[in-house]
C-alpha cells in the first residue's frame, strides 16, 4: 500500500484489518525487532511543505527522501543540527533514508553532543493514529509549550504509536568552516582527552575515538575555528572524517551492538567486553556512545551496561530483544500509551517490545 | 475564571486527611491553618486566587510518595508547586486541593564535571544550580528571568526558557533524567547521566506536562563550561518593524548569537527608571549577545553591527566592561517587575515564526488601539517568542476582562500566522480555553489520553491545560 495523501493514509488505516509494517525508504529496516504485517509505504507522501530560511524552519512530508531536504538546506547554507546518521552501511543495504524514518528512529550523529538529538530539533509532527485519525502536535515555531509534548514521544517510537505524515524541524546555519584535530593516544587517555575537551569552553561539535586516535571537531567562522583549534591542540587534519563516524562505516560484522553509557564508564565497559571477546571499533560522544561487534553471541554487552547504568541496543544480529528491557513500571506505562495511540495494535507490532 | 466546583466529599473529610498526612510527615511539614495556607493562594498570575484546603512540604521522595498514596486514597486533587512564579496560573490551587510544595527538596545530590551533569532535588532554585557549579567554571544554561526564585521543578513542568535559549535550548534540551512520583505513589526513574534513554521518550513527555503526569522530585541536568567571555550590544531603532526586520536579517545571515532580546519604548522607559541600565530612549531596542574569546566576540559583533547598520539604527552601543554587561542584562531581566511597578499587566507568551515579526508587531499596535489598552513588548526575538504586556487597571471594573479579550485576540493572531499560544509560560488556567484555537478535539484527546495513563483518576493538577469542558468527563469519572 502506498497512499499518496495524508487523507488516503488515514482512511486506509481506519479500515485496515491486518497489522501494518510502516516502511519509509527501507534504509533502517532491521532496526528493532522484526515485525510482520502488510507493507505500508510512506513514499507517496513526499515533498517539502514549507521552508522558511529566515525563521530557520522546515516542514516536510514524512516520505520525503532525506537527500532532497539536505540539498534544499545546503542551497541556503543551513542544516539539520543533529547530523542524522544513515544506518544503511551498518545494516548492509543501499536504500535511501526518508525524513520520517529518521524521526521514527531518532537518528542522530556526532553533533548530538552540542546540538542535541533529532528529538531536540523536531518541533512539530502530524501523524495518523490507530483509529485512522489525523493528529497534530507542536507546530513550526522554535519555542512551543502549548499542551503535552507528543513531538518528542513520536521521535524514536519506531512507528509503534502512529504513522508520521509530516515533520517540522528547527535548523541551524551551516558552519562557515570546520577543523578536525587528531590525538594519537591509547583508549583510556584518548577518551579522557575527549571528556576534557567537552568540559572546556571551546564549544566542540565532535568527539570520537577510533583506531587509536581521538578526534575533535570545531565548527564556526574561520577565525574562531582557528583560535579554538589552537587552544585545544593536536594535529590538524584536512580529511573530513565525520561522515564516516556518523555512519559508523568501520563497524562491521553480523552482530552489532550500540551502547549508551556515562562517558567516564566507557573505558571500563570496553575493557570488560574485550575480555569476553567483543570488539569496540568506534566511540562517539566522548565515549557516551560505544559501537560493539563480534563476541560469542551472548548479550554480554547488555549485562555489562547493566552494571554501570545506560542501555544497549542490538542493531544487527538475532537471539536477543533489540531494545534494552525496561523496568516493569516503565514497560507498563509504554504498554498503556500504546493501547491509547493504537488500540488495535496494528502499527509495527512488537518492534519495540 | 471558571474553576471546577470543589468536591464536598473531600472537604468533609479534611480532618481525616490531615490526620493521615501527619502520620507520614513531621508537624512543620503540614499546614492547615487558613491564615498560613493563604500564602499559597496564587502564583504570579495574581489576578486569580483561591486558598487550598491543605499544604504539605515534604523533604524526601519517599514522603512525596506517601502523600500521594494518601491523597489517592481520599480522591483529593493535588497541585504540585515549586516557587509559585508561574505566569499562567499553573500552580493555582482549588479549594479542595492539597498543595504539594517542593521547596524543601533543595539539595545538590551529585556534581560530576567529568561527565558534565548535576543531580539536584527538584525544589532547588534555577540560579542556585548554577551557583553550585560556577566556582568550577560551569553553568546551567536555561535562564528564565525569574531564575532567582523559580524552582527546577517548575522549570521542568513548564519546559521553561530564557534569554540564552537561542543557543542553548530550553529546559527539555538540558534535562537528562528525572525521578517522578506518580499519583499512585510509585517512584519512577527516567533517563540519567547517559544520553537517549531506551523505549519511549518519557522524559520529553514529562517535561512541559505542567504537573499533570507526576511530581518531579529529582533531576539530572546538563551543565556546560562557561564561555571565555560574553558581550552584549545595544541597538536602538525608531520603529518596532525595522527592529524586527533587523532580527530576521541577522538570523538569515547565518550568525547565531546566544541571545536576541527585544524591548519597545514603554518597556525601555520602565526598565531604565527601575534599574538605570543606561538604555537609550528609542522606539525599539535590541540586546544582542555573543560569546567566545575577545577576538571571537569582536568578529561576531562586527558582522552583526554591519547588518544592523543597514537598517539605520538611532543608537548603537557595545558593552565596554563586565559591569556594563551585567547592567544591560539587569534592565532586561527586571523588565517585567519594572512594568509591574507602574501598572497592572498581563503578560502574553505566544510564539510566531521570526519572519512574521514585523507584521505581528504592526497588528498588535492596531489591536491595542481597538481595545484602548496600551501594550509593552519585551521578548525573545531570536526564536519568535513574544511577550506583549497588556496594561490595565485592576481597580477599574471590567478592565481585566477587556484585557483578557485583547490577549486572546493577540494569541489567536499568533496561531493564525503559524505560531502557538505559549512559548514558555505554559497553558495553566490562563490559556486553557484557548486551546481550541490551536488544536482539534482529536488533538486534545490524544493529549488527555496520556494523562489517563499516568493519572487515571485525574487528581494531579486537574483543572489546568485542557478546556474545562473537554476534560470534564474525565475529571468526574
Ligand atoms: C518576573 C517573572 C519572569 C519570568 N520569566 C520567565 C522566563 O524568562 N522564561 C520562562 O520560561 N518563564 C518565566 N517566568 C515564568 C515562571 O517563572 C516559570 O514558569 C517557572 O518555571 C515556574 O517555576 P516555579 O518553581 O515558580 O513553579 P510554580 O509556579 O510553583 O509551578 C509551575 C507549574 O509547575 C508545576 N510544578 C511545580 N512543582 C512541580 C513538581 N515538583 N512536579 C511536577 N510539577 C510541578 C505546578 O503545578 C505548575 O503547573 C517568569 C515569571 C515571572 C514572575
Amino acid at each position: 500500500m502506498t497512499p499518496t495523501s495524508e487523507k488516503d493514509l488515514a482512511e486506509l488505516v481506519a479500515v485496515a484489518k491486518n497489522p501494518l509494517e510502516i516502511i519509509g525508504g527501507g534504509s533502517r529496516k532491521g532496526l528493532g525487532n522484526a515485525v510482520s504485517g502488510d507493507a505500508l509505504h510512506t513514499s507517496g507522501l513526499s515533498g517539502i511543505t514549507l521552508y522558511d530560511p529566515g525563521a530557520l524552519t522546515l516542514v516536510a512530508q514524512s516520505g520525503t527522501p532525506l537527500a532532497e531536504i539536505e540539498t534544499a538546506l545546503a542551497a541556503e547554507n543551513q542544516m539539520l543540527p543533529f547530523e542524522p546518521m544513515s544506518h544503511a552501511i551498518v545494516l548492509g543495504n543501499d536504500n535511501t533514508p526518508t525524513v520520517g524514518g529518521m524521526v521514527a528512529t531518532n537518528a542522530s550523529g556526532p553533533r548530538r553532543i552540542k546540538a542535541g538529538a533529532c528529538r531536540d530539533s523536531l518541533i512539530g509532527v502530524r501523524y495518523v493514529d490507530g483509529h485512522g485519525q489525523v493528529i497534530k502536535n507542536g507546530g513550526r515555531v522554535m519555542k512551543n509549550v502549548t499542551g503535552y509534548d507528543l513531538v518528542k514521544l513520536m521521535a524514536g517510537a519506531h512507528g509503534t504509536l502512529g504513522v508520521l505524515t509530516e515533520v517540522a524541524f528547527k535548523l541551524l546555519p551551516s558552519p562557515e568552516t570546520q577543523a578536525t584535530l587528531r590525538f594519537e593516544l591509547p583508549l583510556k587517555d584518548g577518551l579522557q582527552k575527549l571528556r576534557d575537551v567537552m568540559a572546556s569552553p571551546y564549544d566542540v561539535s565532535g568527539v570520537a575515538y577510533r583506531d587509536g586516535v581521538a578526534f575533535v571537531r570545531v565548527e564556526g567562522f574561520e577565525d574562531s575555528v582557528k583560535y579554538r583549534a589552537k587552544k585545544i591542540g593536536g594535529d590538524v587534519i584536512t580529511a573530513n572524517i565525520w561522515p564516516e563516524i556518523r555512519d559508523a562505516i568501520n563497524v562491521k560484522g553480523d552482530v552489532i551492538w550500540r551502547l549508551s553509557v556515562k562517558p567516564s564508564d566507557a573505558f571500563a565497559v570496553a575493557s570488560q567486553l574485550a575480555e569476553q571477546g567483543f570488539e569496540t571499533p568506534l566511540f562517539d560522544w566522548s565515549g557516551g556512545l560505544i559501537w560493539v561487534t563480534s563476541g560469542d553471541g551472548s548479550d554480554a554487552p547488555r549485562q555489562t551496561v547493566n552494571k554501570f547504568g545506560g542501555h544497549a541496543t542490538l542493531i544487527k544480529g538475532d537471539g536477543h530483544p533489540a531494545f534494552h528491557p525496561e523496568p516493569a513500571i516503565l514497560a507498563s506505562i509504554a504498554t498503556g500509551l500504546r493501547a491509547k495511540f493504537d488500540p488495535r495494535g496494528i502499527f509495527n507490532q512488537g518492534r519495540m517490545a | 475564571m471558571q474553576m471546577p466546583v470543589p468536591d464536598s466529599k473531600v472537604l468533609a473529610q479534611k480532618s481525616e486527611i490531615l490526620a493521615r498526612l501527619r502520620t507520614v510527615l513531621p508537624d512543620n511539614a503540614v499546614i492547615s491553618d487558613p491564615v498560613e495556607t493563604r500564602a499559597y493562594e496564587c502564583d504570579a498570575l495574581a489576578a486569580y486566587r483561591c486558598p487550598p484546603m491543605l499544604v504539605v512540604l515534604p523533604s524526601t521522595t519517599a514522603e512525596v510518595a506517601d502523600i500521594l498514596k494518601i491523597c489517592s486514597e481520599f480522591n483529593v486533587p493535588v497541585v504540585p508547586r515549586g516557587a509559585g512564579t508561574s505566569l499562567s496560573g499553573g500552580a493555582l490551587p482549588t479549594a479542595d486541593c492539597v498543595i504539594l510544595g517542593v521547596a524543601r527538596l533543595n539539595a545538590v545530590l551529585e556534581t560530576d564535571y567529568d561527565n558534565r551533569f548535576i543531580r539536584v532535588q527538584a525544589g532547588r532554585t534555577n540560579l542556585s544550580v548554577t551557583g553550585a557549579v560556577e566556582n568550577n567554571g560551569f553553568f546551567y544554561a536555561p535562564d528564565p528571568s525569574s531564575q532567582l526564585a523559580c524552582a527546577i521543578a517548575g522549570n521542568i513542568a513548564m519546559n521553561s526558557g530564557g534569554a540564552h535559549c537561542l543557543k542553548y535550548g530550553v529546559t527539555t534540551n538540558n534535562l537528562l533524567g528525572v525521578t517522578v512520583v506518580t499519583m499512585a505513589g510509585e517512584i519512577i526513574e527516567i533517563g540519567g547521566a547517559h544520553l537517549d534513554a531506551p523505549g519511549y521518550d518519557l522524559l520529553g513527555l514529562i517535561c512541559g506536562s505542567e504537573g499533570q503526569l507526576g511530581v518531579v522530585t529529582e533531576a539530572t541536568l546538563r551543565i556546560l563550561h562557561k564561555p571565555e567571555g560574553a558581550r552584549p550590544v545595544l541597538i536602538g531603532y525608531d520603529s518596532n518593524e525595522v527592529a524586527g526586520a533587523c532580527v530576521s536579517d541577522i538570523i538569515r545571515a547565518g550568525v547565531l548569537p546566544v541571545a536576541i532580546e527585544f524591548m519597545d519604548r514603554p518597556v525601555i522607559r520602565a526598565a531604565e527608571n527601575f534599574t538605570h541600565a543606561g538604555y537609550p530612549d528609542v522606539e525599539a531596542l535590541l540586546i544582542i549577545e555573543v560569546e567566545g574569546s575577545d577576538a571571537e566576540i569582536d568578529s561576531q559583533l562586527a558582522r552583526i553591527i554591519e547588518i544592523a547598520n543597514r537598517h539605520n539604527p538611532v543608537a548603537l552601543r557595545e558593552s565596554a566592561s563586565a559591569a556594563e554587561s551585567a547592567n544591560i542584562w539587569k534592565g532586561r531581566k527586571a523588565a517585567f517587575g519594572a512594568m509591574g511597578q507602574i501598572n497592572d499587566y498581563i503578560c502574553l507568551d505566544g510564539t510566531i515564526p521570526v519572519s512574521q515579526l514585523p507584521f505581528v508587531l504592526r497588528r498588535i499596535t492596531e489591536i491595542s488601539t481597538k481595545y484602548g489598552l496600551d501594550v509593552g513588548n519585551v521578548f525573545h526575538a531570536g526564536d519568535g517568542n513574544m511577550h506583549p504586556l497588556i496594561l490595565y487597571d485592576a481597580n477599574k471594573p471590567g478592565d481585566l476582562e477587556k484585557c483578557e479579550d485583547m490577549g486572546a485576540e493577540i494569541l489567536k493572531l499568533c496561531v493564525e500566522v503559524g505560531g502557538c499560544l505559549t512559548g514558555e509560560h505554559g497553558v495553566g488556567i490562563e490559556k486553557r480555553e484557548l486551546m481550541n484555537a490551536q488544536f482539534t478535539p482529536a488533538d486534545l484527546t490524544a493529549q488527555m489520553n496520556i494523562k489517563d495513563v499516568f493519572d487515571p483518576a485525574w487528581l494531579l493538577n486537574p483543572a489546568k491545560v485542557f478546556p474545562l469542558k473537554a476534560s470534564e468527563s474525565r475529571r468526574q469519572a
